[in-house]
């Protein structure tokens, strides 16, 4: 930052000649700006914009996905959905899991933020180690703890030698256990990111005012609640927007893990969208259904930013 | 800047610690061991699955955590044979290449017009370009799927590299425009002064500025498609373009109760990324912080 401003008054020149240099000629302007913006757009259009626009049409069809869609029948796939009592545990599980991640992995990732604080000896290999997860791939995540889960896996035989008299549980083939022994892994792979912003925000809150503090007789925990805490608020009203965000968007972890099943115990909004919509070959139906999950995120979305976030705006995320 | 700040209002607060060292000792090992039990969730899993490669299936299931009797490294090595496992990193180096290739090249076009130009209608556009945020691609499957169909790129790793590239304009573009914008417009006017025209001053001096924030582009988007495993198995039905993530499942389709070797071809994918990791964390974090957290 210095740097940069030193340089501003070495640099600076006495009368700016450079103004008359610029390119300000339209006619250039506009064809740099064709040429940076026309590759981009297109394939941004064509495979992103495009595609969620075709969904919203799509939805009002029967369609098997052969051909063109002929077969009008106006909301007739949202009204199936939202009486589907599979859709409607679909939409409970992925509350359950936002719900969780907002009261179990930001609390976790942010009391370990300050735990390893600023200058705890090894915070680096802790900070390493706890991220890793975040890089591997979500198969690999769900082989690894398809072992760990399994009948006679990591678990079954740590609490078998441990705790006498232990029965194996199947935790991943127990309707009422599944979703929380998926929730697990979600948080094994992912509280590692919110942890990295954390502990990026702590380097911003100044010790001196902490400091300060302290010799005023705040105790540790004051100190936390009172200072580093709403110090903080950005980047934790940012995680809680990330959170719900990443919840409602859970798939892969899932399927490969429970594929939905026990019982459809475990299925949340997209799985439920790629076993009913392409696996059925539905993909009409499919599609109110991405409609369904686009809504919602864009519902929080604009909502959370214009109340929750706003103020923070110009800094956090713009 | 605040450098003697600091150390001067730390200095007494330093001398108060020493002066309760049992208190923060006792603190210090209340916080390793909260901290060494779940470092251990995390790496345990990881131990047994790179252990376990090594083992028989008996083996892994008595004890998960134990030594093999005899490392079976025939595990690893039926895989590292196989010309069906190097056909499929090939198919995922493709993938990986061309996704950060196409990431890079649109999203730095884009953001040097959205830092630098100033036109009427650039902040609509802008907005049109960070609209895609709200889309993650794990939930955008179905339709993409469908427009790929449309376009006739089935079984082509194009259909696979253009929406990952699509997907992760929005956000590269948002890093790349915040490092772009704080480079100064002096350094601009003196490219200018130089010679350069607008992509003279785009090549030369933005490029190079930016390239902690390249780097972390590169990074972020090799992990994305590197582990991408929906869109292939919904756009690929002919097996030899199959990326490594689908070509594992399918070998545990295969060999799902032969643990040891399901557990070395996770390994053979684990280890690479691990590696991966340790090199580029400087970048996944700047990627991930918008730059504020130093390594």
């Amino acid at each position: 930052m210095s740097s940069i401003a030193g340089q501003r008054f070495r640099v600076l020149p006495p009368q700016r000649p450079a103004g008359r240099n610029r390119p300000r000629t339209t006619r250039e302007q506009l064809l740099t700006i064709g040429l940076f913006v026309i590759p981009g757009a297109i394939i941004y259009t064509l495979f992103l914009i495009w595609p969620i626009f075709q969904a919203g049409y799509f939805s009002l069809y029967k369609w098997n996905g052969l051909g063109a869609p002929t077969d009008f029948r106006g909301l007739e796939n949202y009204l199936q959905a939202f009486n589907h009592d599979v859709f409607q545990q679909a939409i409970t599980h992925s509350l359950i899991i936002t719900v969780l991640s907002l009261v179990v992995q930001l609390p976790l990732a942010l009391i370990l933020s300050v735990t390893i604080g600023r200058k705890l000896p090894g915070r680096m290999i802790f900070r390493s180690i706890f991220f890793l997860p975040y890089v591997f791939s979500e198969v690999i995540t769900a082989i690894i703890w398809g072992f760990v889960y399994h009948q006679n896996g990591m678990f079954n035989t740590i609490f078998g030698t441990i705790i006498p008299g232990y029965e194996p549980i199947t935790w991943l083939a127990d309707r009422n256990l599944a979703l929380y022994a998926v929730f697990a892994v979600i948080t094994w792979k992912y509280f590692g990111l919110h942890m990295i912003l954390y502990m990026a925000s702590l380097q911003q809150v100044s010790s001196e005012i902490e400091e300060a503090a302290r010799i005023d007789g705040a105790s540790e925990w004051q100190v936390l609640r009172y200072i580093t805490f709403p110090m903080m608020a950005p980047t934790i009203r940012l995680t809680i927007y990330l959170s719900v965000l990443g919840s409602l968007n859970q798939f892969v972890l899932i399927w490969v893990l429970t594929a939905g099943g026990p019982a459809n115990a475990t299925h949340v909004l997209a799985t439920y969208m790629y076993r009913f919509g392409i696996k059925s070959f539905n993909l009409g139906y499919g599609s109110a259904i991405a409609v369904i999950i686009f809504a919602v995120c864009l519902i929080f979305s604009i909502g959370y930013q214009r109340t929750i976030m706003h103020r923070d705006y110009a800094g956090a995320v713009e | 800047m605040s450098a003697m700040a600091t150390s001067a209002v730390r200095a007494p607060a330093r001398i108060n610690k020493q002066a309760i060292t049992r208190e923060l000792i006792l603190r210090r090992i209340f916080q390793y061991t909260i901290l060494s039990a779940l470092a251990f969730l995390i790496i345990g899993p990881i131990t047994v699955a790179v252990l376990g490669g090594l083992k028989t299936t008996g083996e892994i299931f008595a004890e998960p955590f134990g030594l093999p009797e005899v490392a079976r490294w025939e595990n690893y090595g039926s895989i590292l044979v196989s010309e069906l496992f190097w056909r499929q990193l090939g198919n995922s180096l493709l993938i990986v290449g061309g996704t950060t290739l196409g990431t890079v090249f649109f999203s730095s076009l884009l953001a040097f017009v959205f830092a630098r130009l100033d036109f009427p209608g650039r902040d609509v556009l802008f907005n049109y370009f960070t609209l895609g945020l709200l889309f993650p691609l794990t939930v955008a499957f179905l339709p993409v799927f469908i427009q790929v169909r449309n376009l006739g790129l089935i079984d082509n790793h194009l259909g696979i590299i253009l929406p990952l590239v699509a997907f992760g304009i929005p956000g590269s573009t948002l890093i790349l425009r915040g490092f772009f914008r704080a480079i100064p417009a002096e350094l601009e006017d003196a490219s200018y002064i130089d010679g350069c025209g607008t992509l003279g001053f785009f090549w030369y001096v933005l490029l190079p500025l930016a390239r902690p924030a390249l780097g972390a582009i590169v990074v972020l988007q090799t992990i994305v498609s590197w582990n991408e495993y929906f869109l292939p198995l919904l756009i690929l039905t002919d097996d030899s373009k199959w990326p490594l993530p689908l070509g594992i499942m399918q070998f545990q389709g295969q060999y799902g109760t032969d643990w040891g070797r399901v557990m070395a071809f996770v390994s053979i994918l684990m280890i690479p990324a691990v590696l991966f990791y340790i090199f580029t964390q400087k970048y996944i974090v700047t990627g991930l912080t918008g730059g504020e957290l130093k390594g």
